[in-house]
């Protein structure tokens, strides 16, 4: 076990585990915030630099502080760590200059882009950006690449976070798309524009924290806040079939995984449950999926409206056993 | 004269064979250290010797090499870092083109010190007619004994191969060039794990620089105390320097540490002091990614001492008025040199060498050259100085790998030493078209 101290609040947590998985056991505010670290892949994190946090004392036994920032998604805890992440004056400022850096080629075209209003960099946008860039070059563009019958990718819109090649790496049983080019003209792209083909190809849509990678039975069919998430299954031979329907009337507008509060689906599914069946009598609905997020989705009247019938019939409990 | 033992014998004709080799006193250490000491003997004497990493951090060789992890049945590994890319560098090509045999020795030897079994050199791939000189010298070792099975009758038995690479300067991070070694494309790893835990292939790992393994065999042969009193304080040893620039007689240079800078710029046995009898306007003293100094504090630290050619000297004074002795690529620029040009020029390649991982850098170097593009131009805006000073400010130290700070460095003390340069391309941007005339008539 070891102790580790985050912004003043102290938890005691097991050997091996990083700072970030620390931060969110503590929960509230002084999460860092995360673009490329994914709980469920494996060696993902490291790369965007937005959850960096400083180290003020190392550890017990060797207190020196950490001469430089780092990542906390990637480094492990010691007993008797201290460290300083929304307290620091330096740290906001450094992670202020990593959302200008993603934001500066990033093309800005929420208006048209799929992934507005559960786009991750636009959380990260409003919570640390400037009003205004500084940025006064042309943008670097790309064209659209159709990965395959279901996948459609948007380089211009990429971060780099390494996601969809982690997760073909450790999902799917090959991969064929991967880092193409350095420095800042490095793309996310396929070998001479294959398709990326196999069965649980669709959950590198779900890990993309942007919108380059979107899902082309979706596409500007509705804004994800018009759609109505709601838990559903199937039985599936693939997958587990829990997954979360996205309805607008009864339409199945889209089928993605279960996303926890830190945007990472609980399990992956497979291509068939995704892309395949779309239809209200394919699934058996569980009801209505609670986005534990700050987000526009979360609005959901309905939602809230499901939620005051569940305090109802805590009270009607609460008094029935008074009784 | 200062003592040489790096490259005393480089102009011996044909030295870059065996039996030439043998014949000025070569293998001798891998004699010694196979026949008459432990490996851990050689560890100590390296420790003993103060020897630092002549890459460009300085961190102390034995130090490294005990932290190298020895569990039981796990190959260890030791890995050469011959891809010398730093702008202004060139030293190990120097070393490597004369007398391979000094790397080859040095591996040998050093590899006992590890226990390592497989040795490589990873050289970069613009130097591929390095690599053949290197490949027929290890042929040679082999035929003499000195590499392959039970090496000269002992139990020791150490393979070494020599890998080329692509030519990308990332590639001389050192995990960045394990992932190269093994096949992948050359990212740098998120450290920890550190090489020493996990690094080839998984294994525990030392990368040398070329320099820092050559000097093992003077070491072994002398002994680290009498090593360790050439040099100043912490700075032992000798250090190859690469001169180029502005200078009468440039070339690379072995030199004891501790000599006076003015004294390396201006005698006659170094660099002969600047071309034309012009002024000296400013130096990088150790490869292109530490901080440019200006003629006054280059010679002199801000406590008005004479600065020497030492890790400690030269960053006296922090980065406000110091610097770094890095891999020694000294560059010299005289009264004639824009420095908004020079950083431009810099800047253009950070831009085109970074690796695109992590965002800082992948999208920080470019920005910075276009910025300098602009200024360079002569389409600067007013904000443009403090803007670079931003972003600079914000790549540094916040990458996964030091080729941020690197970018970051250079134009952080080209601001700071040279703002009325950059003002002046900003405000007078039709006088500097002709920005060699420009600069001539200034300084007459």
């Amino acid at each position: 076990m070891a102790k580790v101290t985050i912004d003043g609040h102290s938890i005691e947590v097991a050997d091996g585990t990083t700072i970030l998985q620390a931060a969110r056991m503590i929960g509230g505010d002084i999460v860092p915030p995360t673009m490329c670290y994914y709980s469920k892949l494996k060696t993902s994190g490291g790369y965007c630099r937005t959850c960096i946090v400083k180290v003020t004392k190392g550890s017990e036994k060797d207190p020196r502080p950490m001469p430089k920032p780092v990542a906390s998604c990637r480094t492990t805890v010691m007993d008797g760590m201290e460290v300083v992440n929304i307290t620091s004056p330096e740290v906001l400022e450094a992670r202020r200059g990593v959302v200008e850096f993603l934001l500066i080629n990033h093309p800005l075209d929420c208006p048209i882009c799929d992934q507005a209003g559960e786009c991750h960099l636009q959380d990260l946008g409003y919570e640390h950006g400037l009003a205004k860039t500084r940025y006064d070059f042309p943008r670097r563009t790309f064209n659209t690449i159709d990965l395959g019958p279901y996948i459609k990718m948007h380089m211009t819109r990429c971060i780099m976070c390494f996601r969809c090649v982690k997760t073909a790496d450790q999902i799917t049983d090959y991969r064929v798309h991967g880092m193409l080019n350095r420095g800042d003209a490095s793309e996310i792209s396929t070998y001479i524009q294959k398709a990326i083909d196999n069965d649980f190809s669709g959950n590198i849509i779900d890990v993309c924290p942007v919108g380059a990678l979107t899902d082309r039975t979706f596409r500007f069919k509705s804004r994800v806040w018009f759609t109505k998430p709601m838990d559903a299954h199937r039985n599936c031979t693939k997958c587990s079939g829990k997954v979360a329907l996205w309805l607008k009337g009864n339409d199945v507008l889209r089928v993605t995984g279960r996303k926890d509060k830190w945007g990472e689906v609980e399990e992956f599914i497979c291509n068939e449950c995704r892309f395949e069946k779309k239809n209200v009598s394919d699934w058996i609905i569980e009801g209505p999926r609670h986005i534990d997020r700050h987000s526009v989705i979360s609005a959901n009247h309905y939602e809230s409206l499901a939620q005051l019938k569940l305090d109802i019939g805590k009270q009607q409990k609460a008094l029935s056993t008074k009784k | 004269m200062g003592k040489k033992l790096l490259i005393h014998n480089d102009n011996v004709p044909n030295i870059h064979t065996l039996q030439v080799y043998r014949e000025h006193g070569g293998y001798a250490s891998v004699e010694k250290a196979l026949k008459s000491m432990t490996p851990n003997d050689v560890v100590e004497e390296v420790k003993k010797s103060g020897l630092r990493g002549r890459g460009g951090a300085g961190f102390p060789t034995g130090m490294k090499w005990s932290f190298l992890a020895k569990p039981e049945g796990v190959p260890r590994y030791l890995v050469c870092n011959a891809d010398e890319s730093e702008p202004g560098t060139f030293k190990d090509r120097y070393l490597m083109e004369k007398v391979p045999h000094a790397l080859v020795e040095g591996m040998i030897t050093s590899s006992y010190a590890l226990g390592a079994n497989t040795a490589y050199i990873y050289i970069r791939g613009e130097y591929f007619y390095v690599s053949r000189i290197l490949e027929k010298a290890i042929e040679e070792a082999y035929a003499a004994g000195y590499l392959g099975k039970n090496i000269l009758g002992t139990n020791y038995s150490l393979d070494l191969y020599v890998q080329v690479g692509g030519g990308a300067y990332i590639c001389g991070e050192e995990t960045a060039l394990l992932e190269s070694l093994e096949g992948k494309r050359g990212n740098p790893r998120i450290k920890p794990p550190f090489p020493a835990i996990a690094g080839l292939y998984g294994c525990p790992t030392v990368v040398n620089n070329v320099e820092t393994i050559a000097a093992v065999c003077p070491i072994v042969m002398m002994g680290g105390d009498e090593y360790a009193k050439i040099g100043v304080g912490r700075s032992t040893g000798t250090k190859l320097i690469s001169a180029s620039g502005h200078i009468n007689k440039p070339g690379v240079y072995e030199i004891e540490l501790g000599l006076p800078v003015e004294e390396f710029i201006y005698s006659d046995e170094y660099c002969g002091g600047i071309i034309n009898g012009r002024k000296l306007k400013a130096v990088i003293a150790g490869g292109s990614s530490v901080p440019i100094l200006p003629a006054e504090l280059i010679l002199k630290n801000d406590k008005g001492e004479p600065r020497l050619m030492t890790y400690e000297s030269l960053s006296e004074g922090g980065f406000a008025t110091g610097t770094m002795l890095g891999s020694g690529g000294f560059m010299v620029y005289d009264e004639t040199t824009s420095i908004v040009k020079n950083l431009y020029t810099l800047a253009r390649f950070y831009h085109h060498e970074s690796c695109g991982q992590c965002s800082p850098c992948r999208e920080g170097t470019g920005w910075m050259e276009k910025v300098l593009h602009r200024i360079v131009e002569g389409h600067g805006k007013p904000g443009d100085i403090d803007l670079l000073w931003d972003i600079q400010k914000k790549i540094e130290g916040n990458t996964i790998c030091p080729l941020g700070d690197a970018a970051a460095w250079p134009v952080a003390s080209a601001i700071r030493h040279f703002r009325h340069e950059f003002e002046e391309y900003i405000n007078n941007p039709g006088k500097i078209k002709d920005v060699k005339h420009y600069y001539s008539t200034q300084s007459a």
